[in-house]
């Protein structure tokens, strides 16, 4: 079972939802929750949790429902951080690094192209090493940045394609993991790129990758 | 007591508030304008002032990318600073003014 959570703010966890049903049962876990209800997998979903008040993902990565989702990622489960979900785990120290307001200051929503740097994670293994996918992006706070001390030992797992880093982030980062690989966290959204009708379905594999990993 | 905390970026990490309104200033005819950062103001009471550098590096601010002053007697000057400078470029922090004090 894959388990979505949703904070008060959340905004994409249907999507993720509909998303990780295509390769097994989904159920959403609801903020105030202490247990994943057994889950083997866990997405926290993109969105403005808690409003994003303070800082993004400041306030939401004290919820109940996180402390269960980082004691799961601290025994190597699986564990992937959407945009919002992504801000979140590099708030809980669960992933390198800090996301800061676009170079732009503008919110951007655009399809772009990401390359696919390791495909050693639970959430990319169905992916080539240097594969392209076109997933979108709708964020403002999505400028990756990671102090000296911690840069050159992030594992990146997606890298903007020349010319497709929409936000600033360093060396075009657009996804990175922690050590172990089982924590991932990305800006571009696979759970809007799933279907035909969304214009790629590049997405998908993301999602089949971890179908693989339960296997 | 009350006290302020003062959260501004970490030298040398993009600030694109603080570049806009930099181009802003000028824009309407203040010259003369660099270096301009923007950050942010907390204001609180607090029973315990001994925990407040610990709010700020659990809450408050991410220590990873902003940097904090603590103000316990607002208008006297800063009664702490956050560790977060270490590892900023040189000339970084030095050259920004101290907090609580208004150029003439």
């Amino acid at each position: 079972m894959i388990g979505v959570v949703r904070f008060p703010g959340s905004c994409d966890e249907v999507d993720a939802l509909k998303a990780a049903s295509l390769v097994d049962e989904a159920r959403i876990l609801w903020h105030q929750e202490t247990d994943l209800e057994g889950a083997d997998a866990v997405i926290v979903p993109g969105g403005f949790s808690y409003g994003d008040y303070l800082r993004v993902g400041a306030i939401a990565r004290f919820s109940p429902i996180m402390g269960a989702v980082i004691e799961f990622a601290r025994a190597g489960g699986a564990v992937l951080g959407i945009c919002n979900g992504f801000q979140v785990l590099c708030e809980a120290g669960l992933l390198p690094g800090a996301l800061l307001p676009n170079q732009s200051l503008r919110f951007l929503c655009r399809q772009v192209e990401v390359e696919v740097v390791d495909a050693g994670t639970p959430f990319t293994r169905a992916c080539e090493e240097g594969e392209r996918l076109s997933i979108p992006v709708k964020h403002t706070s999505g400028c990756w940045f990671a102090p000296a001390e911690q840069l050159d030992r992030a594992r990146v797992v997606l890298r903007y394609a020349p010319g497709h880093n929409p936000n600033g982030s360093l060396r075009d980062v657009a996804g990175v993991c922690n050590e172990a690989g089982n924590v991932v966290g990305l800006m571009p959204h696979p759970e809007h790129a799933v279907d035909d009708f969304e214009g790629s379905t590049d997405g998908r594999k993301l999602f089949s990758s971890l179908a693989r990993a339960f296997v | 007591m009350r006290a302020r905390v003062l959260v501004r970026p970490k030298a040398g990490i993009l600030d694109p508030q603080g570049k806009v309104v930099e181009r802003a200033l000028p824009a309407l005819g203040f010259e003369g304008v660099r270096n301009v950062h923007v950050g942010r103001l907390i204001e609180l009471d607090v029973e315990d002032p001994s925990r407040l550098e610990e709010m700020c590096e659990r809450l408050l601010t991410n220590p990873l990318i902003e940097d904090y002053e603590v103000v316990t007697d607002p208008g006297s000057g800063p009664a702490a600073t956050g560790r977060g400078a270490e590892g900023s470029p040189p000339g970084g922090p030095a050259e920004r003014p101290a907090p609580g004090r208004v150029s003439p």
